[in-house]
């Protein structure tokens, strides 16, 4: 392979593990909101949540892109108190793939929370425990399977992300090109030798991530 | 204001059924109540309510001066708040952590040193030795039971809580874990609220009982008061054992035990005593005692006494008698049995009792604060 190829695939893997680390902290929450607690305005949440998974990619990634631009409610703010700019930077490409892998994570978590036993967290009150102390000595313990699972999911939707990607974070070579996007271009561009290498490679990623899930979720069942 | 838990309040559920507790008081002091009727009577859901996982809707809940519940005031003490032992029906162990994490689990916030000399101290104490890095799983279930105990009570609650504690485990098991528990909950001196179903169990276990039918408390007294004296029918269709009585051994011999009951001796089999025990409950059916007028040669049931009617009542189509023969003890004849014996009060009868069916329960002695 050669030097760029082996750059697409370092930044997307780099890329990919950035987004899925950013979705943890909100996804476990959002999860276990979902399933522990019975709230109004619970249906908007998880409606809101799932969205990115049946709306197409390139609206979630305009509706990212007028967000966060510089004259967008949130990129103005960032820019205006951090100097910070999103779209068309790798931050935008986190982003993109954040956005459109919380869904798959939320869901994949909830479920898991939702299979541990009550009684076990119960009992933990009993002997003292807060609510903090239940969550990540009982109830994410206990899930984890099913969380691993989730996370390796989302992981692998972002490396294959590209609607949302090309939209807010377009295709500057060496600093938002994506492996997807690289396909694309090299499809654009006829060059079938680096088309199969990088499809190849992206199929590879994407077949090692959800097999792992798999055998995290086959083994999470007692 | 009383020491110990006063409990009054109701726990509504979407079907429309209610379980009700009025006016419950028990004291702060060691002892064992025992929270007994048929399943679906409501016991868990008092104990729940106890424990403060559970909300009831009316009520109060107090321990001493401490609020755990008032419906009044919208006031509601969280578990983690009310320092008590909860050992639910399946114990609910930790099924991530080590035998040893599991117990320790409510210890946190304790210095490492304390925490290592309780934990030392609860292992030894319910013969855990050697089991401290397995997993829940890898026990058997008389080994769960003690370190579900042990999570319990090494975080030093105030109040200890325990539903089935021994339906978990096969009979023999049960049997034998039934006399350990007591002596173990007698040298604790925590009050204890136990819940059970099996008659055996409430009175191997407990100082006081409670009886629930149908989601209310029905009675509520001494463990041999409400056996003897059940309150009503359908207290006495839950208890269904009329005598109990307080008896001691004094003789085993051939499969024979003899047992002294007041000033009178019974014979039963040895059934499962377990070796050295001395104080009993006797527990006799008032429909196996059968009566007797006159004196009229050999007859196979091991026990005669001589006894005297004290009491004539109706029971739908059999007479309740309750006699005299040194114990007070009851008997149930159909009422023709009865006109033609001609029983009336003050007469004197014998009261056959063959000896399969007189039930020992082994007893340890009475609740001492430690």
């Amino acid at each position: 392979m050669t030097r760029e190829e082996w750059q697409f695939i370092g930044f997307t893997a780099r890329m990919a593990v950035l987004s899925t680390l950013l979705i943890v902290p909100p996804g476990l929450a959002v999860a276990w909101w979902l399933a522990r607690r019975q709230w109004r305005g619970k249906s908007l949440v998880e409606t809101l949540v799932s969205l990115p998974l049946v709306l197409p990619p390139v609206v979630t990634g305009l509706v990212l892109l007028k967000l966060f631009g510089r004259r967008g409610l949130i990129g103005h703010w960032l820019h205006s108190q951090f100097g910070l700019e999103v779209v068309f930077t790798w931050r935008a490409v986190v982003l993109a793939l954040a956005v459109m892998s919380l869904p798959l994570f939320v869901r994949a978590a909830r479920t898991a929370f939702e299979e541990v036993n009550p009684l076990y967290e119960q009992l933990a009150r009993t002997l003292g425990a807060g609510e903090w102390r239940v969550f990540f000595t009982v109830t994410l313990p206990l899930a984890r399977r099913g969380v691993g699972a989730g996370l390796l999911l989302a992981f692998a939707r972002a490396l294959g992300e590209f609607g949302a990607t090309i939209m807010v974070a377009g295709n500057i070579p060496g600093q938002t090109t994506t492996l997807s996007v690289a396909i694309y271009q090299a499809v654009q561009l006829g060059e079938d030798a680096q088309v199969w290498t990088l499809a190849g490679v992206s199929a590879g990623l994407a077949f090692l991530a959800v097999w792992g899930s798999e055998r995290l979720l086959r083994r999470a069942k007692p | 204001m009383s020491d110990g838990l006063t409990a009054r309040f109701a726990k509504r559920f979407a079907g429309g059924s209610v379980i009700r507790v009025d006016d419950w008081r028990m004291s702060a002091r060691a002892g064992i109540t025992v929270l007994f009727g048929a399943s679906g009577s409501g016991k868990t859901t008092v104990l729940r309510c106890l424990a403060g996982i559970d909300r009831p809707e009316e009520g109060v809940i107090r321990w001493g001066a401490a609020v755990w519940f008032d419906a009044a005031l919208n006031l509601f003490l969280p578990p983690q708040k009310r320092c008590i032992g909860y050992v639910p029906q399946d114990f609910a162990l930790f099924p991530h952590l080590s035998v040893e994490r599991n117990i320790a689990y409510g210890l946190h916030e304790l210095p490492a040193g304390e925490r290592h000399q309780r934990l030392t101290e609860i292992i030894r104490w319910l013969g855990l030795e050697g089991l401290e890095h397995r997993l829940p799983s890898e026990l058997s279930g008389g080994q769960q039971q003690r370190v579900a105990l042990a999570r319990a009570v090494v975080y030093r609650p105030r109040l200890l809580l325990l539903d089935e504690p021994l339906s978990a485990l096969d009979a023999p098991t049960r049997r034998r874990l039934r006399g350990e528990l007591r002596r173990w909950l007698m040298q604790l001196g925590i009050p204890t609220v136990v819940v059970t179903h099996d008659r055996m169990e409430a009175m191997a276990l407990g100082d006081e009982l409670v009886v629930m039918d149908r989601g209310n408390v029905v009675q509520h007294g001494p463990v041999p008061d409400v056996f003897s004296r059940p309150t009503n029918l359908a207290v006495a269709g839950i208890v269904a054992v009329e005598t109990v009585q307080p008896g001691r051994v004094v003789q085993l011999a051939d499969g024979l035990v003899t047992v002294t009951v007041g000033n009178a001796r019974l014979t039963a089999l040895e059934q499962d005593l377990p070796s050295g025990t001395r104080d009993v409950y006797v527990c006799i059916r008032a429909e196996d005692v059968i009566l007797m007028k006159g004196e009229e040669g050999q007859t196979s049931p091991r026990n005669r006494l001589a006894a005297t009617v004290k009491l004539l009542t109706r029971e739908g189509p059999v007479m309740r008698i309750d006699l005299d023969c040194g114990f007070p003890l009851v008997a149930f004849v159909t009422r023709q049995a009865c006109e033609e014996l001609a029983l009336q009060e003050k007469d004197r009868v014998m009261a056959l009792i063959k000896a399969p069916q007189i039930h020992l329960i082994p007893r340890a002695a009475p609740a001492a604060s430690l």
